[in-house]
């Protein structure tokens, strides 16, 4: 089994409206059920991000994401599935239910 | 070595490339491997070959040999090795599947390398590599990219596949239809690969490539009876399969349409064509592009000499294309239809208008040199045969374009001051 990690693309935070939410928890309990189970939640917008950089030891301690665009990761799960064709199905209910666009990476 | 052994060897490359990668692909569950091994077991034919004298079954000798070759390599790169794996590996040894239409190993190799999660040229590229076992500067130079980013296309898509691990597989039923337009511009590509191969040193006709195309598209169709596009495309490779034979002459020059040998043309090719299009036609469901495609060839193979073909119909279906597919090659290949039936002026005036488009491109040239030729515009001609045969890479289309500019009188005479 090979676990892959599905990004939600959006330009806000929290921005789920109480359909979009109800139909994230139908989708989830059903990723659980068929046991693609991992992990998944939401972030915090990049305002919130700190970045370090202690590589020499120097304790760099910055504000804001490490990379500044319009936009970014507002969430994730992370599935299980024996390969791609499964994965991007999972993903393509994900994207449905929370009605963003996903991204589908495998993790090494 | 002597011609009987380089014969067998190009002969089990044609024949036995695309089963032996994708046998080792299922075995292996890795493409890199699977070709890399199997490059490495042709290379060992060559070595011993002449020595040893070909095998009574070459293409079981390739698969055993890039299969030894694969365990060798994985277990030299095996740092961190999974021993289970690796056992497992050593004692697969399935008799493979049966070959019935979904089970075709070759199909499942071809739906792998044309995965929607890989970018279209891609999935072209890779195809060729791998069922159709082209080089990569071959490869390259049917796309006009450079060799080198042409080989780094293939090395990441196989590492994608390898790292999402895009399944080895025929997709599912209903993940079918969604599949199967990707493959249909692969398989077509690859046909036309064939039919007007595209290197100085290969041969213009390259059979093996074009009969596999059908080959695969027939298990598409077999797979999927009822997609229009699938029976419209073998339609369309059929009927332009069948007149093969007589489109190179015996001095390797292309024969153009009008000129060539109908009594040589394949009639069983042209009969199976003309069912699937009648089929279609019959459904009354609206034509795709290959289906009009296919219509168009079996126009022109329904007439008995060159001067009976129906233009307006042809034209007429054109029309249709353009506005499914308003690309100017479409556009370039309506004008020459446009040229019978309204005149070479005509359609001049619709050529000139693609040139920005198509500069690079040598039917655009060669189009309207045949054009200008037959306004008498013998100079401009000339010039235009000249670009068409600097940029054409067939060598039965760059002899025809030669002779052709070499029958042009030597002064421009359409210019009276």
């Amino acid at each position: 089994m090979m676990q892959y990690l599905v990004s939600v693309i959006d330009d806000k935070s929290n921005s789920g409206t109480d359909e979009e939410m109800a139909a994230i928890d139908v989708f989830n309990a059903g990723v659980q059920a068929a046991g693609h189970w991992v992990f998944a939640g939401g972030l915090a917008s990049p305002d919130s991000a700190t970045v370090i950089d202690n590589r020499d030891d120097a304790g760099m301690v910055t504000d804001g994401p490490f990379v500044e665009t319009k936009e970014y990761v507002a969430g994730f799960w992370v599935f299980e599935a024996p390969d791609l064709d499964v994965a991007l199905e999972l993903a393509a209910g994900g994207s449905r239910a929370c009605n963003r666009k996903v991204e589908v990476r495998p993790f090494l | 070595m002597s011609d009987d052994i380089a014969t067998a060897i190009t002969r089990a490359h044609r024949g036995e490339w695309a089963r032996v990668v994708a046998a080792l692909a299922r075995r292996f569950g890795d493409l890199d491997i699977a070709e890399e091994a199997t490059a490495e077991a042709f290379a060992t034919a060559v070595e011993r070959w002449p020595a040893d004298g070909v095998p009574p079954n070459p293409g079981a000798w390739l698969t055993t040999t890039a299969q030894r070759k694969a365990i060798d390599r994985i277990r030299r790169e095996s740092k961190r090795d999974d021993k289970q794996k690796e056992a497992r590996m050593l004692h697969d040894d399935d008799p493979p599947g049966p070959s019935g239409a979904i089970d075709d190993e070759r199909l499942r190799l071809i739906f792998t390398c044309c995965h929607p999660a890989l970018a279209p040229e891609t999935r072209i590229a890779l195809t060729l590599r791998l069922v159709g076992g082209l080089t990569v500067p071959e490869i390259a130079r049917a796309f006009l990219v450079q060799e080198t980013a042409m080989g780094q296309r293939i090395t990441r898509a196989k590492a994608k596949i390898k790292a999402a691990r895009i399944p080895y597989r025929v997709p599912s039923a209903e993940d079918l239809p969604a599949r199967v337009s990707g493959v249909l511009a692969v398989l077509f590509l690859v046909f036309n690969e064939g039919y007007l191969a595209t290197g100085p040193d290969t041969p213009p006709v390259r059979h093996e490539l074009t009969s596999e195309a059908i080959r695969l598209t027939r298990v598409l169709r077999e797979l999927l009876p009822g997609d229009g596009e699938v029976a419209g495309l073998l339609a369309l490779m059929l009927l332009t399969e069948a007149r093969r034979t007589a489109r190179v002459s015996a001095g390797g020059e292309l024969v153009s349409l009008d000129e060539q040998d109908r009594g040589a043309w394949d009639k069983a090719l042209i009969a199976e064509g003309h069912r699937l299009v009648r089929e279609r036609l019959a459904t009354g469901v609206a034509p795709g592009r290959y289906q009009i495609l296919a219509a168009i060839n079996a126009v022109h193979t329904d007439a008995s000499d060159a001067r009976a073909t129906d233009w307006s119909q042809i034209v007429a279906l054109y029309d249709l294309l353009v506005r499914l597919d308003p690309s100017p090659v479409v556009r370039l290949n309506r004008s020459v239809a446009v040229a019978e039936l309204d005149g070479p002026e005509v359609a001049l005036a619709d050529v000139d208008r693609l040139g920005d488009k198509l500069d690079g491109y040598h039917a655009f040239h060669a189009t309207r040199a045949d054009l200008l030729r037959r306004l008498g515009r013998s100079g401009q001609s000339r010039a235009a045969y000249d670009r068409a045969i600097e940029l054409a890479g067939n060598t039965a289309e760059t002899a025809y374009l030669s002779r052709r500019r070499d029958q042009l009188g030597q002064r421009d005479t359409s210019i009276h001051r």
